[in-house]
């Protein structure tokens, strides 16, 4: 049970920074975080304790195996995840450049 | 057939990428060729769907039999989608052509404009609950850089709110598709029905439909979650506003939540309520907060948000009837919508200005801009004859059908208040004397007259999809197989033995 509630401490964590943080760059680890948490998440219930990896081969008799499903699922989230972390902070950079600070307080040139 | 939903537009985006860096030219050929050939081809499937006795096609990636493999599948819902998305996908590339010629680099445009389309078509056509994670990443991904595209500051802070809220969003879906996962052990969409259905409903299954309404309803912009949009879609060039508000809430949002609430976990009284309230509860602030907007696609973004509930609340009152009018509405919405911002577009084009109180008098000399917008603000008003008046009454009558005088009346007032709204944009922009500094006004070059052209004739006699023997063919496949409920998975079973 622990792992699953540190995982979900993992993600509180996330949300907190999204949520409380003024520093753009602060902001972006806040969202890093959070899609760390879910991949461990979906790593921690595919995992077997002592389980093996799923290869078939005729001499040995695999009955407990780790499901290699969630891990292909991860990679893909992985590369997803660092697509929109390179865009964000591509954006970050320009937004750097266009209003000299990182702080969202004072980045505030749209009305809504 | 299935895949070249995909496969197209992803090689012209990659063909755009290689060749056109260095002949601008094919960028323009490339992209039209490949959206035209794509909707072109979801007319030939809705075709072919009217025609066959199943009314499902699936296609096996590589063979392998689902679950185990991944699937394609198409029912009348999907091809309904698919039209629609494909139909505005390619107007928007004809409007591009003269558009993008006021930016640099449009293959850069072009590249991501269709990867957002092979997103959306992807995610419409998938039969993978993870696929359509994927197709739905792609297309936001797209839209992240589109939403940027000018690099000025406004545009950026949209883009960084937009990614932000977004990737907060994906991680709630992903979260939920773990969940699911562990839950029924399988991510193709049929199966999890199945699975569920054995199963019974459980708490993990209240906690995904948490988590998904939260997830995709804030790719819908449904109102507690709409804060990004009216930012965002403004930002971005006035071809790919029309994309986000006309396409791409509907695509990653309204779809996916209706595709899964009725078909896979099956729907009920409290969803339909919760629908039924988020529903009521957009269209009044969306349209409260439009009423003071002086800028064009400011407004225009927050009167997607107004229709976007529209189409949630015909969707979730559950009867036949209302479904109708959802589905048509979301068309309707789709090709209106659309139309006003390539209006604002050419306005802009033209006048370099979406402030509503610099414009005034446009209407002598932008005729072909004044009178699609005109035709476009009547249906989104509700006006008849225009499509718009259709759908909306469809789902005013399935309210009181259902004795539910009270959202019948929030739909009506949210529909004057439209109007209200419209008039001002109209009287404002359209009408009243031309400014001095406007006495040279030249109306827009042909594509994109051509493009605002087709989908102004579309919101005129788009209502004659309701009547008897249209229906048959567009509307009402999308809203038997919504109607389905649960009976989709076994539709995808007898296809798959």
């Amino acid at each position: 049970m622990s792992p699953y509630i540190l995982c979900f401490l993992l993600f509180s964590v996330g949300i907190y920074g999204i949520l409380r943080k003024r520093n753009i760059i602060k902001i972006i680890i806040g969202t890093v975080i959070c899609e760390y948490a879910v991949n461990l998440f979906l790593i921690i219930f595919g995992y077997r304790m002592g389980g093996h990896a799923p290869i078939y081969s005729p001499d040995k008799d695999i009955n407990n195996m780790v499901d290699p499903l969630v891990q292909a699922l991860v990679l893909t989230a992985i590369v997803i995840g660092l697509a929109t972390t390179a865009l964000v902070v591509a954006v970050a950079i320009r937004i750097y450049e266009k209003y000299g600070t990182f702080d969202i307080t004072k980045i505030r040139k749209l009305k809504g | 057939m299935l895949p070249l939903f995909v496969v197209v537009p992803l090689a012209a985006a990659f063909l755009i990428v290689i060749l056109a860096k260095r002949f601008e030219f094919l960028s323009d050929f490339l992209s039209n060729l490949a959206t035209g050939f794509s909707f072109i081809l979801s007319c030939v499937l809705l075709f072919i769907l009217s025609h066959s006795s199943l009314k499902v096609m699936v296609y096996k990636v590589g063979g392998w039999l689902p679950p185990f493999g991944v699937d394609l599948v198409i029912d009348g819902f999907s091809s309904f989608m698919l039209v629609t998305i494909n139909i505005v996908a390619f107007m928007l590339n004809i409007f591009c052509i003269s558009y993008m010629r006021k930016y640099s680099a449009k293959w850069k445009f072009y590249t991501l404009f269709l990867l957002m389309l092979v997103g959306m078509n992807g995610i419409v056509i998938s039969g993978d609950i993870f696929n359509m994670f994927v197709f739905l990443e792609i297309a936001s991904v797209a839209s992240f850089a589109l939403v940027a595209y000018g690099v000025e500051a406004e545009e950026l802070e949209a883009a960084f709110k937009y990614i932000i809220m977004s990737a907060v969003a994906s991680s709630f879906i992903l979260l939920g598709i773990a969940f699911l996962y562990s839950y029924t052990s399988t991510l193709n969409l049929a199966d999890i029905a199945g699975v569920l259905e054995a199963k019974g409903l459980s708490n993990v299954v209240i906690l995904v439909n948490i988590l998904f309404i939260m997830g995709f309803g804030l790719k819908a912009a449904i109102v507690p979650f709409h804060a990004w949009l009216p930012d965002a879609h403004p930002s971005a060039p006035a071809p790919v506003s029309s994309f986000l508000s006309g396409i791409l809430i509907k695509a990653l949002g309204v779809y996916v939540l209706i595709r899964i609430f009725y078909n896979i976990i099956g729907i009920n009284r409290a969803l339909l309520a919760v629908f039924t309230f988020l529903g009521v509860l957009s269209i009044m602030v969306g349209v409260l907060l439009a009423l003071g907007q002086m800028d064009l696609k400011r407004l225009l973004a927050y009167h997607s948000i107004s229709q976007v509930g529209y189409i949630i609340l015909g969707l979730g009152l559950g009867t036949p009837l209302g479904i109708l009018g959802g589905l048509f509405h979301l068309f309707n919405h789709s090709i209106f919508k659309s139309l006003l911002f390539l209006n604002s577009g050419a306005v802009e084009y033209s006048l370099g200005t979406r402030n509503l109180e610099e414009m005034g008098g446009l209407r002598e000399k932008m005729p072909v801009t004044s009178s699609t917008s005109m035709a476009a603000s009547m249906a989104i008003s509700g006006v008849p004859p225009f499509n718009g008046f259709w759908s909306k009454l469809i789902i005013i009558v399935a309210c009181i059908q259902v004795h539910k005088i009270g959202l019948a009346f929030w739909a009506v007032l949210g529909s004057i208040l439209t109007l209200s709204s419209f008039m001002k944009v109209q009287k404002y922009a359209f009408f009243g004397s031309l400014k001095k500094a406007y006495q040279n006004l030249k109306e827009v070059p042909f594509s994109m007259q051509f493009a605002m052209l087709v989908l102004g004739i579309i919101c005129v006699i788009g209502g004659i999809l309701i009547l008897p023997h249209f229906d048959s063919f567009f509307l009402f496949p999308a809203q038997q197989a919504v109607m389905r409920g649960l009976g989709y998975k076994g539709l995808i079973y007898s296809v798959l033995k």
